[in-house]
């Protein structure tokens, strides 16, 4: 009964497998520690410097904006670029061609001019279309959904709130093809499974697809935030007082070229570092999971 | 016979480009019984079998479903899909939920069970398949032949009125085989309404009722296990068999 189905195991040489200690040197990350030196001596430069601690304590100020604009636009880019990716991938014609537009569109205009664009010719038309809209309202005798829209005005709308929206609009377009990927890279199998037990196509699509769609791209959308805050840095064309604009504003009025964009240089290595190394984490997490 | 059947194949064409995967099939599949359909792969074998809950859709003839015409209806079709349990070649368990979660997730949204009831169904399932210890287990950690057991399980648990069933082990390592094999045996004893494409001949010949012989998108040869495999009429068949049963 006790029959032991076990084979008899030959002896493993000790140490193999392990790395020899050229293996180590050659594979160690060499890179990583040299730039953490960097920004060890600039951040020691800072720190006992005047002339670097004044610029940095300058710069610092437009830290808020650069992240809370970072922040803002990549949440919004984020429900435009689901929205729009799933546009792509549908049946349906008109969002089909509606969402293939809008990427098409972004893709072939350079992110600079982008910005100018949304910021100062759609963002008021967009405001103009809504007041023409509220004055039909008002003919229509609605005021109550009149009044609000005749109140907007293109003037009243702050560059900071501008240049979120062009951030958001861009990167939407990135994102769209992040996402559509993502649910393209889902087999076929999995939808045809869900269909097969009686699920719509939507119940199909928010309860088996897009659960292993988003998880698959989390590592892209990561690259994509870091892209994002380094892109950031275009809204200072706007006025806006993100660290790039604030850093400008500090070398021109005080000629101190070097202390200034080193410093803003070493702020957004520094962010982007840190950012890459969570994008790393959670890619090695979504690799686990899958096993 | 006098009963309805429980499905009806009326005459199917389908044509994907411009090959053609059926080329005028007529079939009526009973309550109860349990049918295989095996032929040489690109004869229409698996087209037809997933006509039968439209994954594909016939381009020209008509699939019924107990007494229900499969039109574009869209609600009508998804509550007829749930009650037509499908198990796929390469099991299609989905992989970001646990085995429990795989068999309770259509009930909960299709069918709007309690969580309660529906665990305690996909438990009962579970067991039924023997795969009870694996439940809080995810895909990735069982082997091919529990993966299909779980897939089974998860169709059951609809209390599907017919299992459809596509190549079930031809993913399996041989060794996996016959745990799923020996399932559906169970299945086919239990009589539900089964249709199984497959190349296992031996379980034809033990669990069916009928078997049919598909080749170049039309059945050749339709009859009882004994009629077909002992005493084939068209030559075709006979090839086949020969071919298959000589390796």
């Amino acid at each position: 009964m006790n029959q032991s189905t076990s084979i008899e195991m030959n002896p493993t040489p000790v140490g193999l497998g392990k790395p020899t200690i050229k293996e180590r040197l050659t594979q160690f990350p060499w890179w990583f520690v040299t730039l953490i030196l960097i920004l060890i001596t600039t951040f020691t430069a800072i720190t006992t410097q005047p002339s670097y601690t004044e610029a940095f304590n300058f710069i610092k100020a437009g830290l808020s904006i650069t992240i809370r604009t970072t922040l803002i636009a990549f949440v919004i880019a984020l429900f435009l670029g689901l929205i729009t990716g799933l546009g792509r991938i549908s049946r349906n014609v008109f969002s089909k061609n509606l969402a293939t537009l809008y990427v098409e569109f972004i893709r072939g205009v350079p992110m600079l001019v982008l910005i100018f664009f949304i910021a100062l010719v759609a963002v008021p038309a967009v405001v103009s279309g809504m007041n023409e809209l509220g004055h039909w309202f008002q003919s229509q005798g609605w005021n109550w959904i009149a009044n609000p829209l005749l109140a907007l005005e293109n003037k009243a709308i702050e560059m900071n709130v501008r240049a979120i929206v062009a951030l958001s609009v861009t990167y939407g377009a990135f994102l769209a093809e992040i996402f559509r990927a993502g649910i393209q890279s889902v087999s076929k199998g999995q939808m045809e499974a869900a269909r097969s037990q009686g699920m719509s196509s939507g119940q199909a699509m928010i309860y088996i697809i897009l659960p292993q769609a988003i998880r698959n791209v989390l590592p892209a959308l990561g690259n994509d935030f870091v892209a994002m805050l380094k892109d950031s840095s275009l809204v200072s064309v706007l006025a806006v007082r993100d660290i790039t604009q604030v850093a400008r504003l500090y070398a021109g009025r005080s000629f101190r070229f070097e202390e200034a964009y080193t410093t803003l240089a070493i702020l957004y290595l520094s962010m982007t570092i840190v950012l890459s190394l969570v994008v790393k984490y959670i890619e090695r997490r979504v690799r686990q999971d899958e096993r | 016979m006098s009963a309805r059947p429980m499905i009806e194949v009326k005459n199917v064409y389908k044509v994907f480009g411009k090959v053609v995967a059926l080329n005028g099939v007529s079939l009526d599949i009973y309550p109860g019984k349990v049918v295989v359909i095996i032929g040489p792969s690109g004869s229409g074998k698996s087209t037809i079998l997933r006509c039968m809950n439209h994954m594909e859709v016939e381009s020209q003839g008509e699939i019924w479903v107990d007494g229900e015409h499969l039109n574009g209806d869209q609600k009508r079709l998804n509550r007829i899909r749930s009650e037509i349990g499908m198990v796929f070649q390469s099991f299609n368990l989905y992989p970001h939920l646990s085995v429990l979660e795989n068999v309770t997730l259509a009930q909960r949204i299709v069918r709007k069970t309690d969580k309660q009831t529906a665990s305690e169904i996909a438990m009962h399932q579970l067991e039924k398949v023997g795969i009870v210890e694996k439940a809080n287990a995810y895909p990735s950690q069982l082997s091919g032949g529990q993966q299909q057991r779980v897939a089974i399980a998860r169709a059951l648990a609809m209390k599907p009125k017919i299992m459809l069933f596509d190549e079930p082990t031809s993913a399996l390592d041989p060794e996996m085989i016959k745990e799923v094999l020996d399932v559906m045996l169970l299945l086919a004893k239990e009589g539900i309404t089964m249709v199984v494409v497959t190349h296992e001949m031996g379980f034809a010949r033990a669990a069916a009722d009928e078997v049919v012989f598909m080749d170049q998108g039309q059945i050749v040869e339709h009859g009882t296990p004994s009629q077909l495999f002992d005493h084939p009429v068209h030559p075709r068949t006979q090839l086949f068999l020969s071919q298959i049963l000589a390796h």
